[in-house]
């Protein structure tokens, strides 16, 4: 199973720019297809709120990648660093 | 023999105090969304473009962006000075912005001031949502004994369906009581009738407030603080400590994105479906969501309480495994239901009304019909078609403007309650018992901050923007009236394979520490 989780990992290492790249692409194609301030309102604030969360799922498979989901905390002493 | 029946009434008291105050701020949230078109025509005139723009801002900005940096502010300021007076402060400034709202005047009477101050209160709410609920699931599982947690806090996953609900229910009677004839109340509630559910917020935040003011700090937080063992800089816990922030990572991809489109799309994309797709009249679109949650609420509570013994993750990942592949199969019947061309039409009961009302300042006229088919199981349509009359008889208008508006027949308007109602109980399997969840996987002295946030980014963001971004995918790929569930099914998929791969089902027995 740890295995599997750490595999797991370098799909979400690929999702992250993966989604960046579709996001911007879509956004870019639509602005241009209708120049108006909504549609540039709209895209930017997908873009904007959703680049921040793409980087969220790369450090996640980062750390799948190195074994921190392997055991996940019993109690609070656990989360100390 | 009386200590536990005292430690019982003690956390009934604790649960209503939090949950009514949860409620109410769900409910001001909501009267702003459902009341959308008409705010819209008071502040924000499409005719203005800056006044459009700062509409486009209030729906966007206020919802999904300021909810998350509410959790952070409040959530950071609940782990500093306590829970008790955060989601005190929370309700204060959702209550007194909603209130406001209801005493600006119109953009006719106050020009652009109108809908900046509409703007500001509008992002205050959403801040205030933001601190709002990490305050009341963490306060009411800090008092819930160990193997009752995920029953207590199910009762604070109650709020959000019944502060839309409430919401709803105070809108349709709000809008059929100001005038004995219908068309004329609608037109007062248009006019300035809109403005009484934000009105009567007051008085339900005050009682709210109330009865907070009475309540004592969390037990677990007094005793860390008494210790001196509070959080100095939670943020910075929360966020930069790896083995922190890699618990709120998989909070946010294993369980509350999934749960955020799940309930997004149960509750408002399918009423939004109903009525724009459908074609379902207003009132109809309304209490077939209304239906439906009544009948699957209690369901939060039963799946809250189930996970106190079978674990709280398997019970949501299979809300979210049914929500995918059930989705497309529930709104296909959707449609089938309200389309026409499965129903016989009576064409002797057909009625056609035509008006023609001289346009000001011009020799030309508008004209309205409407024509009513009626069908043999009992739906009515009416067909609006509005076009220009010019004085010039060679002129003609290319386009009329065409509304269609469906009331269903008892059978089939039962149908799709029965169809909500099971995309409903979705959210509560996935929604029931989560408070709970995020509650034993993050310590107290930074539980507010580490919870709130991946809560508000599942639900704000990935969940808030599930409409819109299901809408804008009909536009984009049309044809395909139901592609835009690709959104919810999609997310709900991803956050299904990390929540069956990476989470655990324990149930944590000690949330002290």
């Amino acid at each position: 199973m740890n295995a599997l989780k750490r595999f797991a990992g370098i799909l979400w290492i690929i999702a992250g720019p993966l989604a960046i790249y579709y996001l911007a692409q879509t956004a870019l194609r639509e602005i241009a297809k209708k120049p108006v301030i909504d549609t540039k309102i709209q895209w930017a604030v997908f873009v904007i709120v959703f680049i921040p969360i793409a980087i969220g799922i790369i450090i996640f498979g980062y750390y799948a990648i190195r074994g921190e989901y392997d055991h996940l905390p019993e109690s609070s002493t656990e989360i100390s660093d | 023999m009386n200590q536990p029946t005292n430690e019982v009434h003690s956390i009934r008291r604790i649960i209503a105090a939090s949950s009514v105050g949860t409620l109410i701020e769900w409910y001001d949230f909501y009267i702003f969304g459902s009341l959308a078109t008409v705010i819209a025509s008071q502040f924000f005139p499409k005719t203005n473009p800056t006044a459009a723009l700062l509409s486009t801002l209030a729906t966007f900005a206020a919802g999904f962006i300021v909810r998350p940096f509410g959790a952070l502010v409040f959530g950071r300021l609940g782990d500093l000075i306590g829970r008790k007076y955060t989601f005190l402060l929370t309700l204060i400034i959702m209550g007194s912005s909603t209130f406001a709202i209801g005493l600006v005047p119109g953009y006719e009477t106050i020009g652009f001031a109108a809908p900046i101050i509409v703007l500001v209160l509008r992002l205050l709410q959403g801040l205030a949502l933001g601190g709002e609920y990490g305050g009341a699931a963490t306060y009411v599982a800090e008092h819930a004994p160990p193997k009752r947690r995920g029953f207590f806090t199910s009762w604070i996953q109650t709020t959000a369906t019944l502060g839309l609900f409430l919401s709803l229910i105070i809108i349709l009677v709000t809008r059929r009581s100001l005038d004995v004839d219908s068309t004329k109340s609608i037109a007062k509630f248009n006019d300035w009738g809109w403005r009484v559910p934000f009105l009567v917020s007051i008085i339900l935040v005050i009682v709210s407030v109330y009865i907070r003011l009475k309540m004592k700090e969390s037990p677990l937080y007094t005793r860390l603080k008494t210790e001196g063992k509070t959080s100095v800089n939670p943020l910075k816990e929360s966020f930069t400590h790896r083995s922190n922030l890699k618990m709120v990572l998989l909070a946010l991809f294993g369980a509350t994105m999934g749960q955020g489109v799940v309930w997004y799309t149960g509750q408002f994309y399918a009423q939004s479906f109903i009525e724009n797709v459908c074609k379902i009249d207003f009132n109809q679109s309304r209490t077939i969501l209304l239906w439906a949650i009544l009948f699957a609420t209690p369901f939060f509570v039963l799946f809250g309480k189930w996970s106190d013994t079978v674990g709280r993750k398997w019970i949501m990942m299979t809300g979210m495994l049914l929500a995918i592949i059930t989705y497309r199969p529930l709104f296909g019947k959707l449609l089938s239901i309200s389309d026409l061309s499965n129903k016989i039409e009576i064409p002797e009961k057909k009625e056609i009304n035509t008006a023609i009302k001289p346009i000001a300042s011009s020799q030309n006229s508008m004209r309205v019909v409407n024509t009513k088919y009626f069908f043999d199981d009992g739906t009515v349509m009416t067909e609006t078609k509005s076009d220009t009359v010019y004085l010039d008889a060679s002129r003609i208008t290319l386009k009329p403007d065409v509304k269609l508006s469906k009331v269903l027949g008892e059978n089939d308007y039962w149908l799709m309650v029965g169809i909500v109602f099971i995309m409903v109980i979705y959210v509560t399997m996935v929604y029931g018992p989560i408070a709970a969840f995020l509650v034993e996987i993050f310590p107290t002295k930074i539980r507010y901050t580490s919870m709130s946030l991946p809560y508000h980014i599942g639900n704000g963001i990935f969940g808030g923007l599930t409409p819109f971004i299901a809408v804008l995918l009909t536009t984009i790929y049309a044809g395909d009236k139901l592609v835009g569930l690709f959104y919810p099914i999609i997310v709900a998929g991803v956050c299904l394979l990390i929540g069956v791969l990476y989470l655990r089902n324990k149930i944590d027995p000690d949330v002290n520490d």
